[in-house]
């Protein structure tokens, strides 16, 4: 007896109690659309939290003048300003085997204005290293250079939503804004990053070079009389353990600013990628818990499957004696029961993934959820569900094949 | 015709019941000529049906022998038996045991299906066994629209399909009413006539009576086997009051 012959008797059978079919495949159907929904909402999850770290920029440290002491008052972080360009040179100086790049920053608000519209926004004096330290590419136009830089140049590069605020769909590339009565060309506009972690607008931003946000328009502050900044992000290099380069950072900074052993760093070291990345992990342990919680549904699917086949088996005992009175080998039994319930599991399978696709797609577009379907579980998935097909249908499928056919053919 | 089809030699089975050996078969030995139509009697508990299941190949014997048309049976391996049945016998039952919700024509093509022959050579030889037993008309109702006699006479045409040696009728008419029981005889009777061998088990001596040979059993011994004129079954048809007619 052919393999082919003994799928057309088990799908004949299957069609003949087409209901029970259907009710059968019903918890296969609902466990792996459950798999397929959870997995979808938790890669989703997973990848937002990735793109997020891409969005900062990878290895990436921040230093933030901080919390100096002064008579026991302390200050707010980044209110004073410890930390200065020269410190941001002299850690690409003398660590370029950790570091890939430095970038002084001076962080600043106002109104910005352009024509009749005005928009309120962050502006950043920065250096050329500040786009690859941060993952910044420009949609339009060109970066600084290094003339611009070091002259105090008035010029700026705008984010995304300042130019759709400021000049809607027109280009911005050549017009003139105005930072507290500073008039800046703009010379280029920023690709898209979307929202940060804490769900602030990173588009909504205005670069400038370090010197004329220094000596231009933050103007005649303490700031501009030394070199300070309010943070300097660091890059490492891919492949170096950011804990060493933080500390050899905070090694140097210290040295540098003549800290005493025992004595608080006047400046605050943060390693935001470990942060993210501990998110990143969190989310990942909850795609998975999502994904066993379903795998548990699908696991009670194959029970329900091995349930309807043993009373398949009972109710079908005399057809099965006479099958074997026709001429079917025990084996023949086996592997009709066998098949029987592999098919029911597989098309019950298909169904659920399509049917959780469909579902994952309608969460993720009703709740707003980010959802990502993967081939990956999707064939997971429908694996699982034939193997818990052969599972639990063994054990009916034998329970049929070892039916004595006398008894069978007398059971009433 | 000089060998017989069927050969025991003192066929024996034992049923274990607890630990208690209870003989269902004490030594049958006898000899089923090709063409025979054998009605096998005995009450309940005589040992007919474990020598049915014997002859049938649906068992293992305890001990004796058992040739099938030549072939020694008593210790083939139940793969080898389902084969035999397959090629070498029809089996008829009381409860006609069609599969529901399936065409008369392919509860006739199931045993060919087991043969392994193709689609259209199934059809062809399941619908030429239904034109057999004159149900060409209903080929492709289920058992559910058919009545009792026409089940049977599908069940009949199936245990035709594989052109067998022997045909074993367990109790054919058991479950059908004295007009319509007669009629499947009938349909045996002609069955027989054209030169299959038929065994048939029953309790009634008025369906043992279309039989050209009956033997009796009792205790697990053949007690009596004797031939017999046979009634035709045809004739007693004719002379029943029809009540259709009247």
């Amino acid at each position: 007896m052919n393999f082919y012959v003994t799928l057309l008797i088990a799908l004949k059978a299957l069609r003949v109690n087409l209901l029970r079919s259907a009710l059968t495949m019903l918890g296969i159907i609902i466990g792996v659309a459950a798999v397929i929904i959870m997995i979808a909402v938790g890669s989703g999850a997973q990848e937002k939290v990735e793109s997020q770290i891409k969005s900062l920029g990878s290895n990436l440290l921040i230093v933030f003048s901080a919390s100096a002491s002064q008579g026991g008052a302390r200050s707010a972080a980044g209110a004073t300003h410890t930390i200065s360009e020269d410190d941001a040179y002299a850690i690409a100086r003398e660590l370029p085997e950790y570091l890939v790049g430095t970038a002084p920053t001076l962080r600043g608000s106002g109104q910005v204005v352009a024509g009749n519209s005005n928009w309120s926004t962050t502006f950043f004096g920065v250096t050329p290293d500040y786009f690859e330290v941060r993952a910044w590419t420009l949609a339009d136009g060109r970066y600084f250079d290094p003339a611009e830089i070091n002259g105090a140049a008035k010029v700026a590069i705008i984010g995304q939503t300042v130019a759709t605020s400021l000049f809607g769909d027109e280009s911005p590339i050549d017009q003139v804004i105005r930072i507290r009565n500073v008039p800046l060309t703009v010379i280029g506009v920023l690709a898209g990053k979307g929202q940060n972690l804490s769900g602030s607008d990173q588009d909504d931003v205005v670069l400038m070079p370090i010197s004329t946000a220094r000596n231009r328009v933050l103007g005649a502050t303490v700031l501009a009389k030394s070199r300070s900044v309010g943070s300097i992000s660091i890059k490492a290099r891919d492949g170096v353990d950011l804990k060493i380069a933080e500390e050899k950072v905070r090694d140097l900074l210290r040295q540098r600013h003549r800290l005493q052993p025992g004595q608080e760093d006047d400046f605050n070291l943060r390693n935001l990628t470990e942060i993210l990345q501990a998110r990143e992990d969190s989310s990942r342990v909850m795609a998975m818990l999502l994904a066993a919680v379903a795998s548990v549904s699908l696991l009670v699917g194959g029970i329900g499957i091995m349930n309807i086949m043993l009373v398949s088996v009972t109710e079908r005992t005399r057809e099965i004696g006479l099958r074997r009175a026709v001429g079917a080998k025990s084996g023949d039994i086996l592997r009709q029961f066998l098949i029987e319930a592999i098919t029911l599991s597989l098309i019950g399978g298909l169904i659920g993934v399509l049917l959780g696709s469909l579902g994952a797609e309608l969460i993720g577009a009703l709740a707003d959820w980010p959802i990502k379907l993967s081939p990956y579980a999707t064939t997971l998935a429908v694996s699982f569900a034939a193997a818990i097909g052969i599972f639990f249908g063994y054990y009916p499928a034998r329970q049929a094949a070892r039916l004595s056919p006398i008894e069978a053919l007398r059971h009433e | 015709m000089n060998a017989p089809l069927i050969r025991t030699v003192a066929l024996a089975k034992d049923y274990l019941l607890g630990d208690t050996r209870v003989p269902a078969l004490q030594g049958v030995s006898l000899e089923i000529t090709r063409g025979e139509f054998v009605a096998v009697m005995g009450p309940s508990g005589s040992g007919k049906s474990t020598f049915m299941n014997l002859l049938g190949c649906l068992d293992h014997p305890s001990g004796g022998e058992y040739w099938l048309d030549g072939e020694a049976v008593a210790r083939l391996s139940d793969d080898a038996l389902a084969g035999l049945r397959n090629r070498r016998i029809g089996f008829i039952f009381q409860h006609f045991n069609l599969l529901p919700r399936t065409s008369a024509l392919d509860n006739v093509a199931l045993p060919l299906l087991y043969r392994g022959l193709a689609l259209a050579d199934r059809h062809a030889r399941a619908a030429q066994r239904l034109a057999q037993v004159g149900l060409s008309e209903r080929m492709d109702h289920h058992p559910a629209q058919l009545s009792g006699g026409q089940q049977q006479r599908v069940a009949i045409a199936r245990a035709l399909a594989n052109d067998p040696a022997l045909v074993l009728a367990d109790e054919p008419t058991g479950a059908l009413d004295s007009r319509t029981g007669i009629e499947i005889m009938a349909l045996l009777q002609t069955l027989n006539r054209d030169g299959i061998t038929i065994v048939v088990v029953t309790h009634e001596h008025n369906i043992a009576a279309y039989a050209s040979r009956i033997i009796s059993f009792l205790d697990g011994r053949v007690i009596d086997d004797r031939p017999n004129t046979p009634h035709d079954a045809s004739a007693d048809l004719a002379a029943l009051p029809n009540l259709a007619a009247a």
